[in-house]
């Protein structure tokens, strides 16, 4: 149980994918300019996070096993599929939740944090629970990360800024900011 | 060739140049960011990066535009990943043979080279829709300001965060001598963003001041 909890506690807050590896930057600084669109792209990627995880399990299992010089590929490839797949049966079943989501669904097949957990499952060797824990656990990091900096952002819309900063700049200090905050829970565990 | 699609040198020249300032991929474009501050804690670290980065996006570059007229436009996406894919693993299984103390650096970070968004894009944007000449020169541009811009972020977080140059490599020098008390906060993650954020305003700043500078000179002469 202690292990589960590591895990989760590890990807969710201590080393956090956006803001300890800087892995999924690009909606991070994209998508962050309001609290709503920011919450539901992190439940996004908790969505796929879990789909992924599945996945890289199958594929290393029963796939992969004699050929691990093909991973990357094959992770990419099923990646973008299953996204893909994910869409088209969210758009058939569950309209109100397709529009929800919107553009964001597609394009969450280039944030690298999608690769980076199916990889670091791999290398750590997961098994099948672990690694959809790992997932949550990063997901819900993500989704931390992400609401928080368009918090920050929606409160600074208000602020008068030097022109100099303004715009990316400014993004940039507030999840410097952010980041050494996190750093604070590096202590939260001690070994042994 | 067919006519529309011949250019000159100039062209090509053009296409260079634009990717190491004025469209310069991390700077202004924003593209790629998540390298460019995950493996510039040391220069060294940065210098194998754009090495790895120059040669996935220059050979993914080639191979796109030489097939540009039987890549079907429905699938083109995937291919492109299937590609970039192909370059990625080969630039990983060539780092763990011959800098195998870089690679468990940042090993992670190659093999995400994969999504790193300025590959795909230069893709999509442009080397598909371009000949051979025209593809490359725009391969090596970008590949260069990506380098320019990860190599600035890496000196100055290496210099502040540990006060040498080419920290692991034959050719370390201390920049402030043995009494420097190290900024351990810039090769910590936190470092990276404010760096970023730092180089950004210091280079709207100058911006401004130019801009201020020349603009009563052109009120004069129209005056």
């Amino acid at each position: 149980m202690r292990d589960y909890i590591l895990i989760f506690a590890s990807a969710c807050v201590i080393n956090n994918f956006t803001l300890f590896y800087f892995l999924g930057l690009c909606p991070f600084f994209g998508v962050t300019g309001r609290l709503v669109t920011a919450f539901r792209l992190g439940l996004a990627n908790i969505f796929v996070m879990t789909i992924t995880s599945l996945a890289a399990w199958v594929l290393n299992n029963f796939v992969l096993t004699h050929t691990p010089y093909l991973r990357l590929i094959c992770f990419i490839v099923v990646i973008a599929s299953s996204v893909q797949f994910v869409e088209m049966f969210i758009k058939k079943f569950s309209q109100p939740l397709f529009r929800a989501l919107g553009i964001f669904l597609p394009l969450i097949t280039t944030n690298c944090a999608i690769l980076y957990l199916a990889l670091t499952q791999t290398n750590k060797g997961y098994n099948l629970f672990e690694g959809l824990i790992y997932a949550w656990g990063a997901g819900i990091g993500l989704t931390l990360a992400l609401v928080l900096m368009a918090g920050m952002r929606e409160e600074n819309e208000l602020a008068t800024i030097p022109n100099v900063v303004k715009g990316l700049s400014m993004s940039f200090f507030l999840a410097g900011i952010l980041s050494l905050t996190f750093m604070g829970f590096a202590g939260l565990f001690h070994e042994g | 060739m067919k006519k529309d699609e011949s250019y000159d040198l100039s062209d090509a020249q053009r296409e260079l140049i634009k990717g190491f300032w004025k469209d310069n991929p991390v700077f202004i474009a924003a593209l790629g960011l998540c390298p460019a501050m995950a493996v510039t804690n040391s220069l060294r670290n940065a210098l194998v990066m754009t090495v790895a980065t120059a040669f996935v996006l220059c050979g993914a570059s080639a191979l796109v535009s030489l097939s540009r007229k039987w890549i079907p436009k429905q699938v083109r996406i995937s291919i492109f990943i299937i590609i970039i894919a192909t370059f990625v693993t080969t630039v990983d299984y060539v780092l763990q043979a011959i800098a195998y103390d870089a690679h468990k650096d940042i090993g992670a970070f190659i093999a995400l080279i994969v999504v790193n968004c300025l590959i795909l894009g230069r893709q999509e944007a442009f080397a598909s829709k371009r000949p051979f000449g025209l593809a490359m020169a725009d391969a090596v541009g970008m590949a260069g300001g990506f380098g320019i811009a990860l190599v600035m972020i890496g000196a100055v977080r290496e210099i502040l965060g540990n006060g040498t140059l080419l920290k692991d490599t034959p050719w370390m020098f201390s920049v402030f001598g043995p009494h420097f008390e190290p900024w351990a906060v810039m090769v910590l993650p936190p470092g990276g963003f404010l760096c970023l954020g730092a180089l950004l305003a210091w280079f709207a700043w100058m911006k401004e001041r130019f801009e201020r500078k020349k603009q009563p000179e052109t009120a004069a002469s129209a005056g």
